[in-house]
């Protein structure tokens, strides 16, 4: 079974369904007007939040991340919403940081961040006016000087997919029980803060918003008994869609039927051609253990041995463009497979197993070295059935074979490319 | 005999109509905070992306200036990301959720009486220093958001709620980097 959400319609918007750009403008409406209805379009509304006079802004934001988190990781929970699916917005800490200090400064300046000057602007507020115009200009500025620091910008602290779950080692429903609780804590620290510096009269407070704070609680603690799905139930919603026979017929396929059918598992012939395949970005991970790599491996093949394949999956998710493929590779095809299932069930795209393992590709490609030689009587599997002169890593012939000897070679294809959402996805991307 | 009398045609007040309207007050910041979740919710939901802003003014600064200097736009690799070749900036979902925005703040502006020109700002400042002011802090605000790959709403906002971390270290820097000030340009404020 497939997630039924989000619908893969809106990833994007497009000319072919213009009722995606109408689903956008309509979520766009109410952004606009929530944050108008908040007050968010009065700078001075927004500055006395840092003089702890209101702390309007702060109670709104959070009151509208832990709202939003709790019902989308209860519909996570549930097998609703597909997590990997969503933009997360990838992690580039010192950028993120830095970026972030100019903007606060600018906030107590200027008295709006970018959405809430829009809201000012459109209700006739002028000083919003010249922050949106003022905005332009720094964004404008920014385009044209990013290319003198790209390098410290595209690097800066990157990390990938990185969510507080995963960065915590915590199940998704404990760490939003726990920023509910600093959020709940938060809320009463303003409420003190209102009271003693903005002399405000808390007894006319609506008492609703206790009930809130329970109900808010009540279900973060369902979303800890819900739990997350597992790597297995991810791997069993994954679906794959392939064009069969002569009339390209399409089927979908589950991963252990792709599995089954050899639909996931591509011959020497074809990983070599893709190597070459300017269209596309190949990267080789073997999974084997560091002393078989050092032993012999392809050319470019990084070792990521498969107990630590799950800690460079996060990586792997934001890092590569989408005509990005995998190729996971061991001696033979068990521990590559076992590989393919953490990838697949995390969500990772376009990943494929090397048929036949290092063994196989070794058989195809072996004649370039006659002093590799097979070994009789090894059967267990995952083991390197040749004989290696010396340890030499990638630096035999077999291990980048000649282009030129190998151009024309024969193979049924099996890689499909399957894009993924684009990097530049993100809210403000 | 009755004389049929004509009813007295009244054109249509569009001055009152948008700018007479009753006065109210702000929702319970709790209550907006709550209806402010449940738009993020459905962005999420629906479309597997969050909220934006900036990126939409972005996008169109990079319209603008593919149409002056396509040439400098395709030398530029930020720039080219967006509007490179036959790419159309603003090809992209976050330039109907700004259009919404705008239509949505104006909405609830009107509807609830607070449409009009005026500008906010503390009682010890003038009116053009406020003007000034908001100009700098939009222009440091812009650059900021950029280099942070978002702003307030489409990386603190959407970020935060599905656990980037990257975005939780934003939204405290951000805080952070207005509390540092603060005390230094209250005079603007307070």
């Amino acid at each position: 079974m497939e997630y039924p959400f989000p619908l893969q319609i809106l990833q994007t918007v497009s000319a072919d369904a213009p009722w995606t750009y109408l689903i956008f403008a309509l979520i766009g409406f109410g952004f606009g007007y929530v944050l108008e209805l908040a007050g968010f379009g009065n700078s001075k509304k927004l500055a006395a939040q840092f003089y702890f006079r209101e702390l309007t802004v702060l109670k709104v934001m959070f009151g509208a991340i832990v709202t939003a988190m709790v019902l989308l990781f209860t519909m996570i929970g549930l097998g609703i919403l597909n997590y990997e699916a969503i933009w997360v917005n990838p992690t580039y800490l010192w950028s993120g940081i830095l970026g972030g200090l100019i903007m606060g400064v600018g906030f107590i300046v200027g008295g709006f961040c970018p959405g809430t000057s829009l809201v000012s602007a459109m209700t006739g507020k002028i000083d919003g006016i010249f922050f949106v115009l003022g905005g332009l200009v720094g964004i404008f500025l920014f385009g044209e000087t990013v290319p003198l620091y790209d390098y410290w910008w595209q690097t800066a602290g990157f990390l990938g997919r990185l969510t507080i779950p995963d960065w915590l080692g915590l199940p998704a429903g404990v760490v939003v029980t726990i920023i509910i609780a600093m959020a709940l804590f938060m809320f009463w620290g303003s409420e003190q803060l209102e009271r003693i510096i903005g002399k405000r009269d808390m007894s006319r407070e609506p008492k609703l918003r206790l009930y809130g704070a329970v109900a808010l609680f009540a279900v973060a603690f369902g979303t800890i008994l819900i739990g997350s799905p597992s790597l297995e139930q991810k791997l069993e919603r994954t679906t794959f869609t392939r064009e069969i026979g002569i009339e390209g017929a399409s089927i979908k396929f589950s991963a252990e039927e792709l599995l089954a059918n050899r639909l996931a598992q591509v011959s020497p012939a074809e990983v070599y051609h893709t190597m070459f395949d300017n269209g596309l970005i190949t990267v080789l991970l073997d999974v084997r253990p560091e002393a078989d790599y050092n032993l012999y491996h392809l050319n470019n093949a990084l070792n990521v041995p498969l107990a630590q394949i799950p800690t460079v999956v996060p990586q792997l998710q934001s890092k590569h463009s989408p005509n990005t493929v995998y190729f996971v590779m061991s001696n033979d095809e068990v521990d590559a497979t076992a590989a393919w299932r953490i990838l697949v069930g995390s969500g990772v795209k376009n990943v494929y197993i090397l048929e036949g393992g290092l063994n196989n590709w070794i058989a195809f490609f072996g004649e370039d070295d006659p002093e590799i030689t097979p070994l009789a009587g090894v059967n267990t599997p995952e083991q390197l059935r040749y004989d290696f002169p010396a340890v030499l890593g990638s630096r035999y012939a077999s291990c980048y074979p000649n282009p030129q000897k190998w151009e024309k070679l024969e193979f049924e294809p099996i890689i499909k490319l399957e894009l993924q959402r684009d990097q530049s996805g993100g809210g403000c991307g | 005999m009755t004389v049929a009398t004509k009813p007295q045609k009244k054109s249509f007040d569009w001055r009152a109509f948008f700018l007479n309207r009753p006065k109210k007050d702000y929702i319970h910041p709790y209550l907006g905070g709550f209806l402010l979740g449940l738009v993020l919710f459905a962005a999420f939901f629906l479309t597997g992306n969050g909220l934006g802003a900036s990126g939409g003014l972005n996008r169109m600064i990079v319209a603008v200036q593919d149409v002056v200097a396509p040439a400098h736009v395709d030398s530029n690799p930020y720039l080219l990301k967006m509007a490179g070749g036959d790419k159309n900036p603003l090809d992209d979902w976050i330039i109907p959720m700004v259009f919404g925005a705008l239509l949505g703040g104006f909405v609830g502006g009107w509807q609830n009486g607070r449409l009009g020109f005026e500008t906010n700002k503390g009682p010890q400042i003038s009116t053009r220093t406020r003007w000034a002011m908001a100009f700098a802090g939009g222009l440091i605000m812009g650059y900021g958001a950029r280099m942070a790959r978002g702003c307030t709403s489409g990386l603190a906002l959407s970020g935060g709620a599905v656990l980037s971390v990257g975005a939780w270290a934003f939204m405290f820097s951000v805080f952070a980097g207005a509390y540092a000030l603060a005390y230094f340009v209250r005079k603007l404020w307070l």
